[in-house]
């Protein structure tokens, strides 16, 4: 810890306001890009998971790195929603905002994130602007989002902070995070040490300065504002570790004894891969930056071929281009981990935004029959262990293992058990022992269709790998039989690791009204839902899907345990209230498209694909609606 | 000389290869394909460097000239079409114990490979890459390539083609880091064997544009330099291609060119209409991708186990965390 942090004295100042007890709350923090709110807005995030409350951290993040100052797309920060107890997502609407300026606001408010009534802590410069047009447009902002109902209170962030420090954009961003700990009433210590945390690398003055700015903005709460609010917390009896999922993602990476990661940079994933670059330098490890992401799969699957599962991470586009090399780790049956953070699209589509829209491109894309495995995680922690459990998949079967993340499990941060290592996780050494004579490269198990992989520096294994068809001698062939015979067995590789899973659990009464189904990032927002309506009474209970390539078995019986199926994703599907869709012709969002032709069950879908994660809310009305309608054909 | 009896014993129980331990399925190139003269300066080169079947890798793409590993009983890895140098890569840099050859062709390399050339030159990693380079593809029946000459007549060209021959040597020695680059002919098999061996020999990204033959599509395209070796450019240099007098007395256009010069041999992989045969540039300093990177450092458990506890306590929020910061308040 640092002199300053140790030096002075530490209290924590008492507040003499009355707090209001809450269960949850949704924070917002946000402001021109590079003014901070970021920083800010995780700093609380972290400070309310030192208090042991539940925390979902989102990002709110403009595509452009130097977006124009004051612009409505330019806004850039965090929400933090913060819980008594474990939170699993986002939530619904906003109910505290602090905005740097009026502009950043507008597209928040469009887009109908804030709850009606919320309070909004505004920057108040901007009223007196040398530039009347600036001046004029923040006391119309003001004005509107007072007759809108919003709570507006003016803030002098630049004039309070000009008091401490020459340059307020550079340093407002912890004034308002002394002013949230003030009005959350979150202990100012914790806030100290995680400025020594988040400035660790820099000069002791700077720390200093921060803390001084901190400091300031509790006392200004304290002196100004009438609120006060608390969120008493339930603290974990376990250790636990706050991060996102991408780098969760990387922590399993390591965890997993994977040491080779091939890239190319790409939003939403790369910071998995600054984060796994980081910590390969400290623990040993690769991670190569590619030429294009063709190249970062090949280089992939050349490392895996010759020696330990390798890696390579990706988005949407980048998924794309590297679908011939997926397809060619399938056929020649070299184990290979894809993780694709998804985002918005098609085409370059929406990059720092949520969409679960490649579905269907893992699971069959490439040409030809090129089985693979589809995984998806659905929480944070899921990010750690379905690394680790790809990794293992992916050596067993020799297969390429797909990891579908998304952009929101991306950024977003919640606390998990600390994991606890261990060595099981970890891939074995590289087998260099003699082959035994007579055994082929692909000496195909009849049942399961797993054979045992050569790997170069194997006397007596020599052959050559092909993308061609090929016999069990790994000889070019072309004859109808060995085709069969080779589509056969990678095929079975999928049978047989789908005996090997575990039917799903129901979240909710294994019968009901509705089921919901989701995959992926959702879960917490649909099990979320799912209480809420039960909670009104509806008899509605969900399932999530971690494995969509192959499905668990058990899925067909639990579907027919409901009057309606419907799934539930962040993806395109065909509204029936268009004037030319109808039942015929509606394009459904894949899940619902993959249970259909799977289970021969009316699946149902609601899905949305407004690059926001999907709010539980939302999902309650859209449950409601559709039982609705059931009930009305009834 | 009498050798003593104890090197003897020792030699006894030393593994020497032999052609066959190198020679896979039957080729099934056309017949007068340069490849198969490749192929055999290849596998001489395994035999005499004595390299272990099992260590040595060939990487291939896809094309006529990808079929090369098949025909070694190495291992070997055929792929798809322009991804053969990100694969030998990955194999290299997880492997760099293992000896790993790039067999492409022109299409593979200059044409859908084009890309991974470039920063493959740039990695300087450890690789033999052989470039056969027929002027056509072949695979798919006579289209033209990037190294095509202008005008020549293909099933996509054909009223000839429109565009300049991409020059796949001064190409290569216009990229940063380039390490050597080497050119053969395969109607030349001593040199051809020669190069290769110095390619092999050397430390990096050794690159060798062998010029070939297709006899099924384009017979007559050489035609005029077997008939004519005056008309090949033999480049001879102390610290580069030394020619036998057999040799000397059948290619008599020959020319001092020192490896060392960069400059020289990017003017002399410039002229027009000359096919120079040699090593144009050979740089042993250059580092090699793996190396700077550190691969094949061994990365034991207890090593991961405590990195990845390290990590997770940066991360960590302990059960009573509020009492720790008492703590140090006191302290």
């Amino acid at each position: 810890m640092t002199d300053t942090l140790t030096r002075e004295p530490i209290r924590s100042p008492v507040s003499s306001k009355e707090a209001v007890a809450l269960d949850e709350h949704i924070i917002e923090v946000i402001s021109d890009s590079g003014e901070g709110a970021q920083r800010c807005g995780q700093s609380l995030g972290a400070i309310a998971a030192k208090s042991g409350n539940g925390i979902w951290t989102v990002e709110i993040i403009p595509a452009e790195i130097q977006p124009p100052a004051r612009s409505v797309a330019g806004a850039s920060g965090v929400r933090i929603r913060i819980g008594r107890q474990r939170v699993t997502n986002g939530g619904d609407e906003t109910d505290l905002v602090v905005a740097f300026n009026e502009q950043v606001l507008l597209g928040r408010v469009r887009a109908g994130e804030f709850e009606p009534g919320a309070t909004i802590l505004l920057e108040s410069m901007w009223a007196e602007h040398g530039d009347p047009k600036i001046a004029a447009a923040y006391t119309e902002t003001v004005d509107g989002l007072v007759d809108a109902g919003y709570r507006v209170i003016e803030v002098p962030l630049e004039t309070e902070c000009r008091k401490l420090v020459p340059d307020p954009r550079r340093g407002k961003n912890m004034f308002v995070l002394g002013m949230l700990c003030n009005l959350y009433s979150f202990d100012l210590r914790l806030a100290r040490e995680q400025i020594g945390i988040t400035f660790g690398k820099k000069e002791e003055s700077v720390i200093r300065q921060n803390v001084e700015l901190l400091d300031a903005g509790w006392e200004w709460a304290e002196e100004h504002l009438d609120l006060r609010y608390e969120i008493p917390a339930e603290r974990a009896r376990e250790p636990q570790i706050v991060v996102n999922g991408n780098t969760a993602l990387a922590l399993g990476i390591l965890a997993s004894g994977m040491d080779i990661c091939a890239m190319y940079p790409i939003t939403p994933a790369t910071s998995a891969s600054h984060y796994l670059s980081e910590m390969f330098e400290r623990v040993g490890g690769i991670v190569h930056q590619a030429e294009d992401e063709i190249a970062a799969c090949s280089f992939a699957i050349g490392a895996s071929y010759a020696g330990k599962c390798a890696v390579t991470i990706t988005s949407g586009p980048g998924y794309s281009l590297k679908q011939e090399a997926i397809g060619l780790a399938s056929m020649a049956e070299i184990p290979l981990v894809v993780v694709n953070v998804q985002r918005g699209g098609p085409s370059t589509g929406q990059p720092t935004k949520v969409e679960q829209g490649d579905l269907l491109a893992a699971v069959f894309g490439s040409h030809g029959d090129a089985p693979k495995v589809v995984m998806a995680p659905s929480s944070i922690e899921d990010c750690f262990y379905s690394v680790i459990t790809a990794r293992k998949i992916a050596e067993s079967f020799n297969i390429p293992v797909i990891v579908l993340s998304d952009a929101s499990l991306a950024t977003a941060q919640q606390p998990f058990p600390r994991p606890m290592f261990s060595e099981d996780w970890l891939a074995p050494p590289v087998d260099q022992a003699p082959v035994p004579d007579g055994v082929r490269p692909y000496e195909w198990d009849p049942v399961t269709g797993i054979s045992r992989r050569f790997v170069p520096g194997q006397p007596g294994g020599m052959h050559t790998l092909t993308g061609l068809a090929h016999d069990r001698e790994s000889r070019v062939a072309y004859d109808a039989t060995s085709n069969e015979e080779g589509l056969r067995h990678r095929s079975l590789k999928l049978v047989a690791l789908q005996k090997t899973l575990r039917p799903p659990p129901v979240f909710g009464d294994p019968e009901g009204d509705m089921l919901v189904v989701g995959w992926g990032s959702t879960m917490g927002v649909i099990e979320e839902a799912v209480t809420r309506l039960r909670g009104e009474g509806h008899r509605v209970s969900s399932m999530h899907l971690r494995f969509l390539q192959p499905m668990p078995p058990g899925i067909k019986e639990i579907l027919q345990g409901f009057r309606k199926v419907m799934t539930v994703e962040c993806a395109w599907s065909d509204r029936l209230d268009d004037e030319l869709v109808d039942e015929d012709n509606r394009r459904y969002s894949p899940l619902a498209l993959m249970l259909r032709s799977r289970y021969l069950v009316d699946v149902d879908c609601w899905s949305e694909a407004r690059g926001q994660p999907i709010k539980p809310g939302t999902v309650c009305d859209a449950v409601r609606q559709r039982l609705e309608h059931e009930e009305g054909l009834r | 000389m009498t050798i003593p009896v104890t090197q003897c014993l020792i030699g006894l129980h030393e593994v020497h290869h032999s052609l066959e331990d190198y020679q896979g399925g039957v080729p099934r190139w056309c017949n007068g394909c340069g490849d198969n003269a490749i192929l055999t300066a290849v596998q001489r080169l395994c035999r005499d460097e004595d390299l272990a079947p099992e260590r040595t890798v060939f990487v291939s793409g896809i094309g006529c000239s990808s079929r090369f590993p098949h025909y070694m009983s190495t291992y070997g890895f055929h792929g798809i079409h322009g991804r053969a140098f990100p694969v030998a890569e990955g194999v290299k840099m997880a492997r760099p114990d293992l000896h790993v050859f790039v067999n492409t062709g022109d299409g593979d390399c200059c044409s859908i490979g084009a890309a991974h050339w470039i920063h493959a030159v740039r990695y300087n990693m450890n690789l033999t890459v052989l470039l056969h380079d027929n002027y056509v593809y072949g695979l798919t029946k006579k289209q033209v390539s990037p190294t095509s000459p202008k005008g020549m007549r293909s099933n996509t060209t054909p009223r000839g083609s429109d565009l300049e021959a991409l020059n796949p040597i001064s190409v290569t020695l216009g990229i940063q880091n380039v390490s050597f680059v080497a050119q053969a002919a395969d109607w030349i098999p001593e040199l051809l064997y020669d190069i290769v061996a110095a390619a092999y020999r050397h430390k990096g990204f050794s690159f060798i544009r062998i010029i070939q033959r297709c006899p099924e599509f384009l017979p007559k395209m050489l035609e005029p330099w077997l008939q004519d070796p005056s008309k090949t450019v033999i480049l001879t240099h102390e610290n580069g291609l030394r020619l036998s007098g057999e040799m000397s007395r059948i290619y008599k256009n020959t020319r001092e060119h020192d490896p060392l010069d960069i400059d020289r041999a990017r003017e002399i992989a410039s002229e027009p209409d000359v096919i120079p045969v040699g090593i144009l540039y050979r740089n042993p300093a250059v580092p090699c991708y793996e190396e700077l990177r550190g691969a094949g450092q061994a990365r034991p458990a207890e090593r991961i186990r405590a990195g990845f506890e390290a990590e997770l306590d940066t991360f960590t929020i302990w059960p009573d965390d509020g009492g720790e910061v008492e703590a140090a308040a006191v302290a």
